[in-house]
């Protein structure tokens, strides 16, 4: 498997939907195996990808790649090798859970036989063998989302897009949908989901991909993120505005990040004694300033919001880490 | 074009998923049922009276009924396609490469099914309330084979239909354009009723042929050219629900 294609392999893919850019030049990389995440802000062209990789979109300019597949030229086999769940779960609310696996199990290829025993076994592994002959009609919406993804490995693919697979779910419906993936790619399957909830990315994924205005702006893992973008970080209360203001004006670019409605600003530290006390220092050598501070951990929220809270320029900076 | 090639597996899988969806879906069931058979009761026993066909009024107007049962039962795979359309289904069978003409035919020929068998217990109500069609085996074969031909028409131009409404509500709207249609036509009165300019149109339109051949064919009259003047119809509103249906799918759902 290492020295085989990557799952994925965009290069400066283009696409527009009118006057509206959606993906500007977007380029990235997805090795064999494990979790990943794009994430993004919606608007950022994360659904165009994915749609654009399932073969359900064409991309106006660029490459993309899947399993070694133009998505464009060898659109059969990109099929033959992926498996989409969406954001609506695709079954037949008049057919039983059972049906629709059997039916889509057939669909990929099975006979009758093969097809029902593959249902089967899913159904088991999705933890729905009890709602199996329950039309999906009566299903809840964590039934439904785990069938959809049971009904995304019928066809046995070697990568997977899930995209927002646990939008408008409940949090425990949640919680089970991330076990399910966190297996899948236990499976050896490669999954690409796609989602704009940082925890989700923080706990799912190996590997996370920003996306903003349709282009990538960050990858690595969620530590490295944390690392590159945020570390740790001093929050400093001030006591009135115009004290606010003037660390400010004193820190300059050093602030990583402003509250002005809590009287609050960040700034980048190693935790140290000495480092917090200098900095305190330096800030209000008068000591009457500061009301109160604390050492944060960074949050995967920093990365996000460092990285697409601010416009985003035409030169953009992809960060590798 | 990879979307319009058929692989026999997939279109067979396609249709048993319909006809079971269609045999689960007991209100539509109930309603192409239940909507032709008032609506003929009320032709026969509130207007049948009044209406002057040369024959007994029942008689004359059972194939009208039969056809406006099809029609209607028919139009209904307009919805489906739309629901499928709608709610992801066909986005998934597209990623797993489940051509367009598979995914079309399932929804055709389940409707074909449906109608078929509805159309069946129509004409025994017909039978209940008095109508006597003439006992013909091989009149009654091509009289069936002119509905069937009707039905597919139909129904491959709503699944048509379907590819381009944006919601089921708007794919509904067709099932009553294709119920209206039999009303200009011989369905219901002789067309020699009708003002001049109506007439022209009634005598001109794809359902007037198919009414006069089942009128014949189950009654055993002479039907002339009207067998295959509706044929022709039939064929050529296929032809066209297919051309459109191929150009419609890669578009709709790109």
């Amino acid at each position: 498997m290492a020295n085989g294609p990557p799952a994925v392999e965009l290069v400066d893919l283009r696409k527009s939907f009118g006057d509206h850019v959606v993906l500007d030049g977007l380029t990235l990389r997805v090795p064999t195996g494990g979790v990943h995440a794009l994430l993004g802000q919606n608007g950022a062209g994360k659904t165009t990808t994915v749609r654009i990789l399932a073969t359900l979109t064409r991309p106006d300019s660029g490459t993309a790649r899947v399993a070694g597949h133009d998505v464009v030229r060898q659109r059969r086999r990109v099929r033959r090798a992926i498996s989409l769940a969406g954001q609506h779960a695709a079954l037949d609310d008049g057919q039983t859970g059972v049906e629709n696996l059997t039916m889509l199990a057939r669909l990929a290829g099975l006979r009758a036989p093969a097809a029902r025993a593959r249902a089967a076994a899913l159904l088991d592994r999705f933890d729905l063998a009890d709602a199996a002959g329950r039309r999906v009609v009566t299903y809840s919406g964590g039934m439904r989302r785990r069938l959809d993804l049971a009904a995304s490995l019928v066809g046995a693919p070697s990568v997977i897009f899930l995209d927002e697979p646990t939008t408008g779910l409940d949090p425990r419906s949640r919680q089970g949908l991330w076990e399910v993936i966190g297996e899948l790619a236990g499976a050896g399957v490669t999954v690409l989901l796609t989602t704009q909830y940082l925890e989700e990315a923080d706990r799912l994924a190996d590997r996370i991909m920003v996306l903003h205005d349709g282009g990538l702006v960050a990858e690595g893992t969620a530590l490295d993120l944390k690392r590159r973008f945020g570390a740790q970080r001093l929050e400093l209360t001030w006591r009135d505005a115009a004290g606010l203001a003037a660390a400010a004006r004193r820190l300059g670019d050093r602030v990583t990040h402003r509250d002005p409605a809590r009287l609050a600003l960040s700034v980048a530290t190693d935790g140290t004694a000495p480092q917090v006390r200098g900095l305190l220092d330096e800030v209000d050598p008068d000591r009457h300033g500061v009301v109160r501070f604390t050492v944060r951990e960074a949050t995967l929220d920093d990365v996000f919001f460092t990285l697409t809270g601010r416009p985003a320029s035409p030169e953009r900076e992809v960060a590798r880490v | 074009m990879s979307e319009l090639t058929v692989r026999p597996m997939h279109a067979a899988v396609m249709i048993g998923r319909c006809v079971r969806l269609s045999r689960r879906n007991i209100d539509a069931l109930l309603t192409s049922l239940l909507l032709p058979v008032i609506l003929m009761l009320l032709f026969v026993y509130l207007f049948g009276g009044a209406i002057e066909t040369g024959s007994a009024y029942v008689t004359y107007v059972v194939p009208g009924v039969l056809l406006l049962c099809a029609g209607f039962g028919a139009a209904g795979t307009a919805v489906s396609v739309t629901t499928d359309l709608t709610n992801g289904m066909i986005e998934r069978l597209r990623t797993m490469d489940v051509g367009a003409t598979s995914i079309l035919a399932g929804h055709v020929v389940a409707s074909v099914a449906r109608n078929a068998v509805s159309t069946v217990l129509v004409l025994g109500v017909a039978v209940a309330i008095g109508f006597r069609p003439a006992v013909a085996p091989l009149r009654w074969l091509a009289a069936a084979g002119v509905l069937l031909l009707f039905l597919l028409a139909v129904s491959w131009l709503s699944a048509a239909f379907g590819l381009l409404a944006r919601t089921p509500e708007a794919a509904n709207g067709y099932t009553f354009l294709v119920m209206f249609l039999p009303y200009p036509s011989s369905a219901f009165v002789p067309v020699e009723t009708m003002p001049s300019w109506l007439r022209g149109f009634a005598e001109h339109q794809p359902v007037t042929p198919v009414i006069e051949s089942l009128r014949g064919l189950l009654l055993d009259t002479p039907v002339g050219t009207a067998p295959t003047q509706a044929a022709a119809w039939c064929l050529g509103l296929l032809a066209l629900a297919m051309l459109l249906s191929a150009l419609l799918f890669p578009r709709r759902v790109a």
